[in-house]
């Protein structure tokens, strides 16, 4: 069988070598009473629902690194092919490069098969190479697209299981979100209640989580058209500092003038100095 | 695909290695958020579950819950835990729910090209035995109890059960998954051989329901599928037409 793909895999699976040597510099470091370096999450809400006319995909715009917001205006919604995108939660590095690898192996199989690709083979590959993987590919995925056989909505876990389903959410957003779902989602509704359906969970993930937070991205995808909405809804506008208050401006400059504070006491000691060594450097003008 | 053959599960001897390795006591796992990360960052996705399968005069009838979690949380309330495998074979999934979809999909790979090999509807008791190398060859990388059901022209309807570890053995009832455990008494003392099709079906959800009222990894609706001569028919019982047994 002929097969076509970007990255070679045929060599048995995961080698685990690094893990025990992992393990070990992490128990040194933690001797020392430090702690290793916290891979980049995207903690995150995302969620996707199936609508009359194709697929609603939503997400957060929060990066965290620890208890730091290491990216406030990430992009979660990854290109897979021209009418399939996913979503991605875990580990930031894990979600973009599995993306970018099982586009690119889609791509290769569309030209090879001379068809448009279908979601449920961005979906067979995906899973296929996170339980290879083991579960160590931190890398939870809503997939969604419109094909030949109309919209799917797939969610991917870490550890290659996946579940076909009318609306998904995912991340540490996800109970907020499904909450909403849960409450609101219909069959067959129109695009504008399916797009504000999306951008009120992804809101209540982002206003009752703290991994996820900003604003809220969209993708709309139907038969033919895809509508990238970076942002959607900018929930999280910084605030401007004021110009002036109470009529005194408020510029933060800190040049005072003299007289500003007052003179009580003015004492001058000289201090009695020898040189002890003299020696001149002439700089080189040429 | 991706360079793989969907019919191999690519699993390295050498994962045995990481297994039996032992890590220093106070090292910390590398993915350690606790409480601001919900529990499918740290806990594999698990079908908990109530699988059981009967085998009748003419096919079998196999019915199994609904629900995926996740620790505490379902991932998915509504899941189709029984898979078909080739046209007249279905199989139950219990366990890791990574694991047993990995399983089904090779297998059903290796089936459907034995099948065509064969020019012939291949047997229950090959599809029983292609899950039951799988899963004892990888025993220790593995999670997965597996109930496989099916009719063929030779044997008619059979029942083969694939526990943990890669057993197999044919039985007239089984029941698998953590649920499993609530519903032996009321599966042995109700099950008498040459019962209806009709009679089964009942046999079936009743005991489904019982096991998902006490086993919290189990619940949501029930999917039941008759397979026989003529095909496979599938149900849903949903959460409130399941039969009652006590008002307590």
């Amino acid at each position: 069988m002929a097969t076509v793909s970007v990255c070679q895999y045929h060599r048995g699976g995961f080698s685990f070598e690094n893990c025990k040597r992992n393990a070990l510099l992490e128990a040194d470091i933690n001797k020392l009473g430090l702690s290793s370096p916290a891979a980049r999450k995207t903690g995150t809400t995302i969620c996707g629902l199936v609508y009359k006319d194709g697929v609603v995909l939503g997400a957060d715009t929060r990066a965290t690194e620890g208890m730091v917001v290491a990216d406030k205006n990430c992009s979660k919604i990854h290109y897979i092919s021209p009418n399939v995108y996913c979503c991605g939660a875990g580990t930031a590095a894990d979600t973009e490069m599995t993306t970018q690898i099982i586009s690119s192996n889609l791509e290769l199989h569309s030209l090879s098969t001379g068809r448009p690709p279908r979601v449920a083979t961005a979906n067979r590959m995906l899973k296929q190479m996170l339980f290879r993987y083991q579960g160590y590919i931190g890398a939870a995925l809503v997939l969604g697209g419109v094909d030949c056989n109309g919209p799917h909505l797939y969610s991917i876990y870490p550890h290659g299981s996946t579940d076909k389903l009318p609306y998904v959410t995912m991340g540490s957003g996800s109970l907020a979100a499904m909450a909403v779902f849960e409450d609101r989602y219909r069959p067959n509704m129109e695009e504008e209640e399916a797009k504000r359906l999306v951008r009120d969970a992804i809101a209540a993930g982002i206003f009752n989580d703290l991994g996820s937070g900003s604003n809220i991205d969209l993708c709309v995808i139907t038969k033919g058209k895809v509508d990238y909405l970076r942002p959607h809804d900018m929930a999280n506008k910084k605030g401007v500092r004021e110009e002036k208050i109470y009529g005194h401006p408020v510029t933060g400059n800190y040049r005072y003038k003299h007289g500003t504070t007052g003179v009580l006491t003015k004492t001058v000691t000289p201090l009695n100095l020898e040189v002890v060594e003299e020696s001149v450097q002439t700089m080189d003008t040429s | 695909m991706c360079g793989l053959l969907p019919g191999v599960l690519h699993l390295r001897s050498s994962f045995k290695m990481a297994t039996a390795l032992q890590f220093p006591a106070n090292v910390s796992t590398l993915n350690n958020y606790n409480e601001l990360y919900p529990d499918w960052t740290q806990r594999e996705v698990s079908t908990g579950t109530t699988i059981m399968a009967v085998e009748f005069d003419g096919g079998v009838v196999m019915g199994a819950d609904s629900r995926t979690t996740t620790g505490a949380y379902i991932a998915n309330r509504v899941t189709d835990k029984l898979t078909p495998i080739h046209e007249r074979i279905l199989c139950c999934r219990s366990g890791s729910a990574a694991d047993t979809q990995a399983i089904a999909d090779a297998v059903t790979y290796q089936l459907g090209f034995h099948s065509i090999e064969l020019d012939e509807a291949p047997l229950v008791q090959t599809a029983a035995s292609l899950f039951r190398d799988m899963c004892y060859r990888y025993r220790e990388e593995l999670m997965a109890g597996i109930i496989v059901g099916g009719w063929d022209p030779r044997r008619g309807g059979q029942v083969y059960t694939v526990p943990v570890g890669g057993m197999m053995t044919r039985q007239p009832v089984s029941v698998g998954g953590s649920g499993s455990s609530y519903i032996y008494g009321y599966v042995d003392s109700n099950y008498r051989p040459g019962m209806s099709k009709e009679e089964c079906l009942k046999f079936t959800a009743g005991a489904l329901s019982l096991a998902m009222e006490r086993d919290g990894s189990s619940g949501g609706v029930v999917r039941l599928a008759v397979i026989s001569e003529q095909g496979v028919e599938r149900q849903v019982i949903l959460g409130n037409q399941l039969p009652k047994f006590s008002t307590v």
